[in-house]
């Protein structure tokens, strides 16, 4: 079960230093998850600070980076749960008129942002950790604590909904349910 | 290894796993053979392939953007409260206040009290299972303590459950209020910092019930009463995850 790149760390030190080196991705994630990329550092560091306070707890030889993505996913889940409470607000601002692209890259990650916060949460963190982390089935299953049939289930609902809010027709007055925000 | 001819189709799923590399040497024969002879699925397969491109194109370049120097340092040591961890306690008493108002609701003793167990219970663990830095009062370093503390304030003997078996360790607990009457709280966690927290108060009208389920956003809970206490154990966990350790969490209480 030892990822290559993850089975080195040993002592606090070296696992301080693996953890550094997977910030980048949680980073990557977190801003893909929510957006806003000030809410998602912040999100990192509070994983960080969680993780790092229980470093004792992993256990080397396990996957460094199921553990930290399974930190942060936890934070993830109760955060949004008492902004829910909260209020209903949307998690993400709603999407923006387009706005004359600077670059390509700057207005695909913007359809991307948009057509991703579209979908329910548990469907995004699916469709992110195995399309953008490249994570396993079973990694997937491990961070989020669910069977990895409900990860395969998940993400094939959720692929197609993002196939459709990005390649399929247009959805607006056709009464689609497709682009309400499901919470 | 001549034939190769599976007879099911392919379905949604097995594209997926196609282009996640997840299938061996059969099946990715199997897929492609099938998408060879279907071009609608041909066409969704790859429809899937631009998306994960899309999704590399959107949001790889923030690995390449210089981690801010926060990040480096929350994951360099162990840091005092920095003013992002006041705004952080502020934020999460402003919550703690806003969940007041909304519990406010039922606090109105209706005839069905249990349920009333479980809505308190699984507001008290929304609100500490989020604190980053103090989830709990009192911490099980301190075991004895925290037991015969909220034991004494409950006025009935606790026994704090050893959920290790079932894959959680506790962290401590807390005092809360319910409607007039102490409550206490128990949290425990997994190696992931999974939280989940046991709330028990006291039933003087108790009489034994089953284990009932609710499920409400992402959290569940089971609860019920037994002997004098009423329980509630909540978590986001899977039912039948949770089963085995409100099971847990039954077989080691007082008899």
């Amino acid at each position: 079960m030892n990822e290559e790149e993850n089975a080195a760390p040993v002592g606090p030190d070296q696992i301080r230093d693996a953890v550094v080196a997977e910030i980048p991705h949680l980073r990557r994630y977190a801003r893909a998850l929510l957006r806003d990329a000030t809410a998602a550092d912040d999100l990192v560091q509070d994983c960080l600070e969680r993780a790092l306070g229980r470093l004792h707890l992993f256990q080397p030889g396990t996957n460094l980076r199921s553990w930290l993505f399974a930190v942060l996913h936890n934070l993830f889940i109760s955060q949004r749960r008492t902004q829910a409470r909260r209020r209903d607000e949307p998690m993400a601002e709603p999407p923006s008129p387009a706005v004359p692209p600077v670059q390509t890259a700057r207005l695909e990650a913007r359809d991307m942002g948009n057509a991703l916060a579209q979908l329910p949460a548990e469907q995004r963190v699916v469709v992110l950790l195995i399309g953008l982390e490249d994570m396993s089935y079973r990694e997937a299953a491990d961070v989020l604590g669910v069977p990895i049939g409900t990860v395969m289930s998940r993400l094939s609902r959720g692929r197609e909904r993002l196939r459709l809010l990005m390649e399929g027709p247009p959805v607006e007055g056709s009464g689609e349910p497709v682009l309400r925000r499901v919470k | 290894m001549s034939d190769t001819g599976a007879h099911r189709p392919v379905d949604e799923t097995m594209l997926h796993a196609f282009l996640d590399g997840e299938l061996d040497a059969a099946g990715r024969v199997e897929v492609e053979q099938w998408v060879a002879r279907h071009p609608d699925d041909a066409a969704r397969l790859a429809a899937f392939g631009r998306q994960k491109a899309a999704l590399h194109a959107a949001f790889d370049r923030v690995t390449e953007e210089t981690v801010p120097t926060r990040l480096l340092q929350a994951a360099r040591r162990r840091r005092q409260a920095t003013p992002w961890a006041r705004i952080a306690a502020a934020l999460a008493l402003l919550v703690a206040g806003a969940a007041a108002g909304w519990f406010g609701r039922d606090i109105a003793t209706g005839p069905n009290r249990s349920v009333t167990l479980a809505e308190r219970a699984i507001g008290a663990h929304v609100i500490y299972t989020a604190e980053v830095r103090h989830p709990v009062e009192v911490t099980s370093a301190e075991e004895e303590h925290l037991v015969r503390w909220l034991s004494r304030r409950l006025g009935q003997p606790l026994k704090l459950p050893d959920l290790r078996p079932v894959g959680f360790r506790c962290m401590g607990g807390r005092l809360l209020p319910d409607d007039g009457r102490p409550a206490a709280q128990f949290m425990y966690e997994d190696e992931t910092g999974r939280r989940l927290t046991l709330y028990l108060r006291v039933m003087p009208e108790g009489r034994d019930t089953a284990f009932r389920f609710v499920h409400e956003r992402d959290v569940s809970a089971f609860y019920w009463i037994d002997g004098k206490f009423g329980y509630a154990l909540t978590a986001n966990l899977p039912r039948d995850r949770l089963l085995q350790v409100a099971t847990a969490v039954y077989e080691a209480g007082p008899k």
